[in-house]
């Protein structure tokens, strides 16, 4: 030991020295780095297969009008096939509406519940319950809306069909409460204690502390919490393709039948021939839903962020 | 006396305190009412799926073939195509995923680029099931050319799940003290044999979770695999990753809604061992990552 110090104190080392250990070094970082830039990669990739393969549709039989305003998706007609997804639209919105309806109060009941209320163990169990409630596959739910719910709804409201905007908006609903619910909880965790303290020291209950003084102070994180629920309630697939019916139709009431833009794409795809104009549109309803989900997490995350920098 | 009583007076309730504190009262059972709705569904569905199709549970129905137009027999060529699915989706995303969080945490400087992967990750986490889908068709089935096989089907539910990867990785990563790292790059230590030697192995439990959790999300997913690799019924087992296979989401898809004159309790059966895979997966991630709460050193 004595040595080899007495040595480098001699002959001074180069910090840089390129041996083995430095090359190494090099080499990890540039794949690390090749790692780190996937998801901007993916992303990029994602719009762009998903663009080329629907780019014939969008060239010669794509017209805005018909695509957007038009009622009747009617691909496979022999004589004249037409493309309009308002129906399909309107049952996606219809569900996504259904299911923030349900899903906003109970995961924000539920996220003030334990991030307020609970304590200890309760608080565990519950959240850990929570999560065990996101780790339901979609199938499966799915699977419910046609076993449980299809044959619920159908006693309960005397009407003739199960499978509807009600149960699948309900279904929908339990889906995104999680997520919500925990984004919610991070949103009201993040409120600083001194607002509580200050509040109490005031003389506020629990209540009027919430009320007045950390759900104004969160209101961002928790609309954020709301965004990504609507945009995984808006990307769902399985659970609308079997629970919402799957019927072509501009709903009347929630005990309508509907058909998704998702699960139209689930159901066809299989059936088209690989560059037909049929499977060019559902590639184009495919770019359509990229790009909603994209601005939704896009404001989504600004929002958050916002809060975060204030 | 009559000077205590005064400040006596004061401390005592007057009914704006009273009603105050009712309301409170209230809305705490209301919001434990909530919570609770919000967990009920977990336990009726579970208590159903098993009334209905416990009885369908053996390991001849594990490890059988289905027979008869998938009315009956087992779903083992379904389980087995997970298992493939599932197992190279993890060769590919687990890899990729450490290295990118490994970047993110250890190496990315703060700056506008780091942000716009930090967004990406975001977005890739919530872009459709079904856009997943279309792209997994455009690019490996179509475009690189694996047809619709294992390959092209594990490698969208790898850039599907790469996102649960990389944000707990990172998460494990950042949980080691930064003093931890000092310590190493003062003893002259490279950026790499920091890494290696100090910080994957006291994040490596950490890791693991995330891992457990990607796992289990690749299990249940259906949409992406239904057009890249999966198929309704394929009567002989995949042999390497550029067969088809089944695989048990789609399975319940299939025997619940395309085939006619199914029993009762078969895709019950289906449903409850797929949940019950989850949700052990699920519950084994949660017990590691309390146990390491509480092993925790620093």
């Amino acid at each position: 030991m004595i040595r080899s110090s007495r040595q480098s104190a001699g002959n001074l080392p180069d910090i840089n020295q390129r041996n083995a250990a430095w090359y190494i070094d090099k080499l990890v970082q540039y794949l690390v780095f090749l790692s780190g830039i996937s998801a901007i990669v993916l992303i990029v990739g994602i719009f762009i297969f998903v663009t080329i393969e629907g780019l014939g549709f969008l060239f010669e039989d794509f017209s805005f009008r018909e695509f957007f305003l038009s009622p009747w998706w009617e691909p496979t007609d022999d004589d004249e096939p037409t493309y309009g997804i308002l129906a399909l639209m309107a049952g996606t919105a219809s569900v996504t509406g259904l299911a923030m309806l349900v899903a906003i109060p109970f995961s924000l009941g539920s996220a003030i519940y334990i991030a307020e209320f609970a304590t200890g163990r309760k608080r565990e169990y519950l959240k850990i319950l929570i999560e065990l409630l996101a780790a339901i596959p979609s199938v499966v739910w799915g699977f419910i809306g046609l076993t449980i719910m299809n044959p619920l709804i159908i006693d309960i409201f005397d009407v003739p069909v199960g499978l509807n905007i009600l149960n699948a908006g309900i279904i929908l609903g339990l889906m995104a409460a999680p997520i919500m619910t925990s984004i919610s909880e991070d949103a009201l965790k993040a409120v600083p204690d001194r607002y509580r303290e200050a509040a109490e020291a005031l003389g506020g209950t629990r209540w009027q502390v919430i009320y007045k003084t950390i759900l104004p102070a969160a209101k961002n994180g928790l609309l954020g919490g709301v965004l990504l629920g609507v945009g995984r309630g808006f990307g769902e697939t399985m659970a609308v393709l079997m629970a919402t019916g799957h019927a072509i139709n501009i709903p009347g009431s929630v005990f309508d039948s509907v058909r998704a833009l998702t699960a139209t794409i689930a159901a066809e795809l299989g059936e088209t021939a690989v560059g037909s104009p049929h499977y060019q549109a559902l590639f184009t309803i495919g770019i359509f839903l990229f790009s909603i989900t994209f601005i939704i997490n896009l404001t989504a995350d600004l929002i958050v962020r916002g809060i975060r920098k204030s | 006396m009559d000077n205590t009583n005064v400040v006596d007076n004061q401390f005592l309730e007057t009914k704006l305190n009273i009603s105050a504190k009712r309301t409170e009262t209230l809305f705490r059972i209301l919001f434990m009412i909530m919570a609770a709705l919000l967990i009920l569904p977990v336990l009726i569905i579970l208590t159903t799926l098993v009334v209905k199709g416990g009885s369908m549970l053996s390991w001849d129905f594990l490890f059988s073939d289905p027979v008869n137009g998938m009315t009956e027999g087992g779903i083992f060529p379904a389980l087995l195509g997970t298992v493939w699915l599932v197992g190279v989706a993890l060769i590919i995303s687990v890899p990729v995923g450490v290295a990118a969080a490994l970047y993110l945490s250890e190496y990315a400087p703060d700056n506008w680029f780091t942000r716009a992967i930090n967004l990406a990750i975001i977005n890739l986490a919530g872009v459709p099931s079904i856009v997943h889908a279309l792209f997994g068709v455009g690019a490996f089935v179509i475009f690189f050319g694996f047809g619709t096989s294992i390959l092209a089907a594990s490698m969208t539910l790898a850039v599907m799940t790469l996102p649960v990867v990389i944000v707990a990785t990172r998460e494990s990563l950042q949980a080691v003290p930064q003093a931890f790292r000092e310590a190493c790059w003062n003893m002259g230590a490279t950026r790499w044999q920091t890494i290696r030697r100090v910080i994957l192995p006291n994040s490596v439990s950490g890791i693991l979770t995330g891992v457990i959790l990607e796992v289990s999300r690749t299990t249940g997913e259906t949409a992406p695999i239904m057009f890249t690799g999966a198929a309704f019924f394929i009567p002989v087992l995949p042999e390497s990753v550029f067969d088809q296979t089944m695989a048990l989401s789609l399975h319940l898809f299939v025997v619940s809604t395309q085939v006619p004159h199914v029993p009762e309790a078969l895709p019950y059966g289906v449903a409850l061992v797929l949940i019950m895979m989850v949700l052990l997966m699920n519950s084994a991630s949660i017990a590691l990552r309390m146990h390491l709460r509480g092993k925790k050193k620093w």
